[in-house]
């Protein structure tokens, strides 16, 4: 996520979270910001569709997605609140303010935002808790 | 026969729970013009008040994004498998 979100700088950068439920994160799947700006992101629509076709296909589910901001910090804005498009999703944001990056999960169900423990696994997948 | 309506999981509590449903229609317009005289509580989350594409909703016809098939005129054959996804956006603003 962090070489994703650092490849795309200037711009905001952005992708999906592969996995199972509840929060574990298979593999993550970079996509291009084709709102190419520093201060929005869009999933490009072919890898929203075929990442949401390869869950199907091999039994996973999309369970969230991240993005940087790369001046600010790690933590939902106006917009992202607005935006979210599924209340079970982890919002992961990455905040390039500072070095070392800031990485915090959300879980944002209507309209309210509450924080999640992140786990790195060694081996198996990382873990968002609710 | 019918198209196929593929509809994603944050959409399905409104539109009966169904993963996928048959869908009548011609073009992408007569088709969610289909799905919301159906599921009229969804109809502000795929189209506009002057019948357009909801900015915040990638609809595609099987591989092919409708934004460059027409939008709402894009054609539909009964063989056609049709995609609902919301855009996943958002950014610092």
């Amino acid at each position: 996520m962090l070489a994703t979100c650092i490849r795309a700088l200037p711009d905001e950068g952005c992708g999906l979270l592969l996995g199972t439920t509840p929060g574990v994160v298979l593999d993550v799947v970079p996509s291009a910001n084709v709102a190419h700006s520093a201060k929005v992101y869009e999933i490009d629509p072919k890898v929203l569709l075929r990442t949401f076709r390869r869950a199907d296909d091999e039994g996973l589910e999309v369970i969230g997605v991240f993005h940087s901001h790369t001046h600010s910090p790690a933590y939902p804005s106006p917009t992202d609140i607005r935006q979210a498009p599924d209340p079970t999703w982890h919002y992961v944001l990455i905040s390039l303010l500072s070095v070392p990056a800031d990485v915090r999960s959300y879980s944002v169900v209507q309209g309210q935002v509450a924080e999640e423990e992140v786990r790195v696994e060694e081996g198996t997948g990382s873990r968002v808790d609710d | 026969m019918s198209a196929v309506l593929r509809i994603p999981t944050v959409l399905r509590p409104a539109m009966g729970g169904a993963t996928t449903i048959s869908v009548e229609g011609t073009t992408i317009g007569a088709v969610l013009s289909d799905v919301t005289e159906r599921f009229p509580a969804v109809k502000g989350q795929l189209l506009n008040d002057d019948g357009t594409l909801h900015r915040f909703l990638n609809v595609y016809v099987n591989d092919d994004d409708v934004r460059y098939l027409g939008g709402v005129d894009a054609p539909v054959v009964d063989t056609d498998e049709i995609t609902l996804l919301p855009a996943v956006a958002g950014g610092a603003w």
